[in-house]
């Protein structure tokens, strides 16, 4: 059983969770993951790590109430506990073996989107503390699901921030908002980390192709076991079958079959929308209330 | 004659059991193990014995059930064998110890296998506690995976007085017994479970949710102050075709299916984890795994489809359980190999295209070789493909082990009989060694690793002490 130490709500039905995991803190690097199995019934559901605290030997992780599993995720308390948490799972993000000073030429470029711009903290971290500078573009449905700004801040050297609605910053979607910067304001990223919804990262991809920014995607398949003995993830990378959680989950964005990886993703769509109305009226509308 | 007959054992019938997840064989009565153990002519060179991969004395464990003493009968497959409810219901005795019984020859051989799980589910069923554990003696030993090569491994250390811990990385301990061989077929809460509670009652540690190469290293477990480590990481990365349309939604592997129904339970409404199965299902491949698939999907409500390269005699599947499932209403296309899945407008299978082969000449193992017949390419609807074609062990430990020496087949290399590695102080066995094979070769190969792991360990404080 593994502990939730902290718990924060970062817009609506967005939590940030602290949960203890010692081994799963110390050994965690940018790019990684981990699945989780809220209680007995639960489900593997997997979550990207979005930060590390080996010293507190915690794991955080953001989650979007979504279908059941997540609901039943942000409805525990600090002090309560999830049944299972293991990790770090998938390769950690590329750079991390790269030569320091070869990165320090280059300029990155981080696009979150909605939940998924949580994740970029443990890269944007690691690039952070080696003194390698890039710049942050997020993209929300409207203000009040703008999150981790502050932090954003401190690590970003420019952070652009771009809602649906225009209710904050840059009116647009990220990909809007990647060709105001490289387009109108002529600045030049030699590379592009995508990290959010899947439909996002398709057409994030389509724009930085057409930017001609080599540019990776973080993908977020179906996943069982998340550790390569299943098959449940594979995504056609360059022509190749790939299994998400051993070979990535960090891939090649102009290489992604993303019609592909979207259809996949949604092969559970009618269980899991029959399985949140029947937890709904469990809970009778807690989670909403 | 009643002596070169086998005492006929109850299953539960097909036309039900393809409704329900229960165990199909109902198992032995006292009276009717009595009555097959007393056809047992007690060899005084039993020639079952030789072939039983860790040598069960079967001849004295049979005598003891015709003299209806079935706690020794236990007590003395306790010797042997770790789990024997767990073998007795899935070793392919036709190929092991009954192959060889004498009475085959003229009859039917000893129902060796069903007599084991009598003796041993009366043990589970009278609580009999088995094991006897020498005093501790302060050495720390790391099994790293909790199926049947890590159990039987870490049971016997501990026996002999060893502090050992099984790191596994899925939720639950018993790998393969817990993941893939269905309900139906190894009862899980009534077998599994209390053969892993057992091993617990020796003293053994189980933490599950650790996954070597990841959340620890090799060299992070000797650092943990682990005298010696086995690795019994087993074969678990499916196979697949490489044939067009493998990714349709509605293709899985054998692994992943198996998973969702046997470790999350995904046929129970009141699991979260999903399921979906079509009318009808294909599945490729002939192998037990491939049995357990099809008999899975038939509960689940399907029309079921083995579609199979060679012939019913060729079938690598226990011969039990093709038997079981040809009752239960599996269709079997022989001779036949797929070539290209055929999605819909939406992406989902809507079909299967296969090639007729027929048998050639002998390869090298001595199989005939299936050859395709050209121009014998057809369809059939299917709505859920399933692809059993085997599995391979995970490359993550020696990858991220220095000095750890795998093949090209990512099969960690041992140097000798006793599962030695390439590295000082780690052992290894089971399907991680072989490829995908036996629960028992896989527990013999755990029995000799404890055997050698413990030679190696007294041997250091011999050395460490002069």
């Amino acid at each position: 059983m593994y502990e939730i130490i902290h718990k924060k709500l970062l817009a609506p039905s967005i939590y940030s969770m602290d949960i203890k995991a010692p081994r799963v803190a110390k050994a965690a690097q940018p790019g990684q993951f981990v699945i989780i199995i809220v209680e007995k019934s639960g489900e593997r559901v997997p979550l990207t790590i979005c930060e590390s605290d080996p010293e507190k030997g915690t794991v955080t992780i953001v989650t979007q109430a979504m279908g059941s599993s997540t609901k039943k995720l942000v409805a525990k308390e600090v002090g309560e506990h999830i049944k299972d948490f293991v990790g770090p799972l998938g390769k950690p993000s590329a750079f991390v073996n790269e030569d320091i000073e070869e990165l320090k030429k280059k300029k990155i470029l981080f696009a979150g989107g909605g939940v998924g711009t949580a994740p970029i903290i443990p890269q944007a971290k690691w690039l952070k503390e080696r003194g390698i500078a890039f710049d942050i573009v997020t993209g929300s449905k409207n203000k009040d699901f703008v999150i981790l700004e502050d932090r954003f801040k401190e690590l970003a050297e420019t952070l652009f921030i771009a809602t649906d609605d225009g209710s904050y910053g840059f009116h647009g979607m990220v990909t809007n908002a990647i060709e105001e910067l490289v387009v109108n304001q002529g600045k030049k990223y030699d590379l592009c980390i995508i990290i959010g919804p899947m439909i996002m990262m398709k057409f994030t991809s389509m724009t930085t192709k057409k930017l001609g920014i080599p540019s990776i995607v973080s993908l977020n398949p179906i996943m069982v076991d998340g550790t390569g003995m299943c098959g449940a993830c594979r995504v056609t990378v360059g022509g190749e079958t790939k299994f998400a959680c051993v070979d990535g989950p960090e891939f090649d964005a102009h290489q992604v079959d993303f019609d592909e990886a979207l259809r996949r993703q949604g092969q559970y769509k009618e269980e899991e929308i029959q399985k949140d109305h029947e937890y709904c009226e469990l809970v009778g509308g807690m989670i909403n209330g | 004659m009643a002596k070169f007959t086998r005492t006929p054992i109850s299953y539960q019938d097909p036309k039900e059991r393809i409704h329900n997840f229960e165990e199909v064989c109902l198992g032995y009565t006292k009276e009717e193990a009595i009555q097959e153990a007393k056809r047992c002519i007690q060899c005084k060179k039993p020639t079952c014995v030789p072939s039983c991969p860790v040598n069960i004395d079967i001849p004295r464990f049979i005598k003891k059930i015709a003299e209806e003493n079935f706690q020794e009968a236990a007590q003395i497959l306790a010797e042997y064998s770790a789990l024997p409810a767990v073998c007795g219901r899935v070793c392919p005795q036709e190929d092991q110890c009954e192959k060889t019984c004498i009475l085959g020859r003229k009859g039917e051989p000893i129902a060796i296998g069903k007599l084991e799980r009598f003796a041993a589910d009366w043990a589970i069923e009278n609580k009999l506690s088995l094991g006897k554990t020498n005093e501790k003696n302060g050495y720390k030993v790391a099994i790293i995976g909790s199926g049947p090569a890590g159990i039987t491994c870490a049971g016997e250390l501990a026996k002999e007085g060893y502090q050992v811990k099984i790191f596994e990385a899925l939720h639950e301990p018993g790998g393969v017994l817990v993941y893939g061989i269905p309900e139906f077929r190894l009862p899980k809460e009534k077998i599994v479970k209390v053969e892993i509670e057992n091993l617990k009652k020796l003293g053994v540690e189980v933490e599950t949710n650790v996954i070597v190469g990841r959340t620890i290293t090799v060299d992070e477990i000797f650092e943990e102050g682990y005298e010696a480590i086995f690795i019994g990481s087993g074969a678990g990365l499916p196979i697949f075709m490489n044939i067009p349309g493998e990714n349709t939604n509605g293709v899985f592997s054998a692994n992943e299916f198996l998973t969702r129904n046997n470790l999350m339970k995904a046929y129970r409404s009141d699991m979260d984890t999903p399921i979906k199965v079509g009318k009808t299902v294909a599945v490729v491949g002939g192998g037990n795994v491939a049995m357990d698939a099809a008999r899975t999907a038939k509960r689940l409500g399907a029309e079921v489809h083995v579609i199979y390269r060679r012939t019913q005699s060729e079938l690598p599947a226990r011969e039990e359980e093709v038997e079981n499932a040809i009752e239960e209403g599996i269709i079997f296309n022989f001779l036949t190999n797929p070539v290209e899945i055929l999605a819909d407008e939406k992406g989902w299978v809507k079909g299967i295209r296969c090639i007729k082969m027929e048998l050639g000449d002998e390869d090298q193992s001595g199989r005939r070789r299936p050859v395709e017949i050209e121009g014998s390419e057809y369809e059939f609807e299917v709505e859920t493909v399933i692809m059993a074609l085997g599995t391979s062990p995970n490359p993550l430990i020696p990858r991220t082990t220095e000095g750890l020496d795998s093949d090209n087949r990512n099969r960690i290399k041992i140097i000798d009989e006793n599962g030695q590695t390439t590295r000082k102080a780690i052992f290894a066995g089971g399907d991680n060694v072989t490829g995908s094979a036996t629960v028992i070769l896989a527990m013999g190969a755990g029995k000799e690793a404890a055997k050698a792991i413990d030679k190696y360990i007294m041997e250091k404080s011999l050395q460490t002490n002069n």
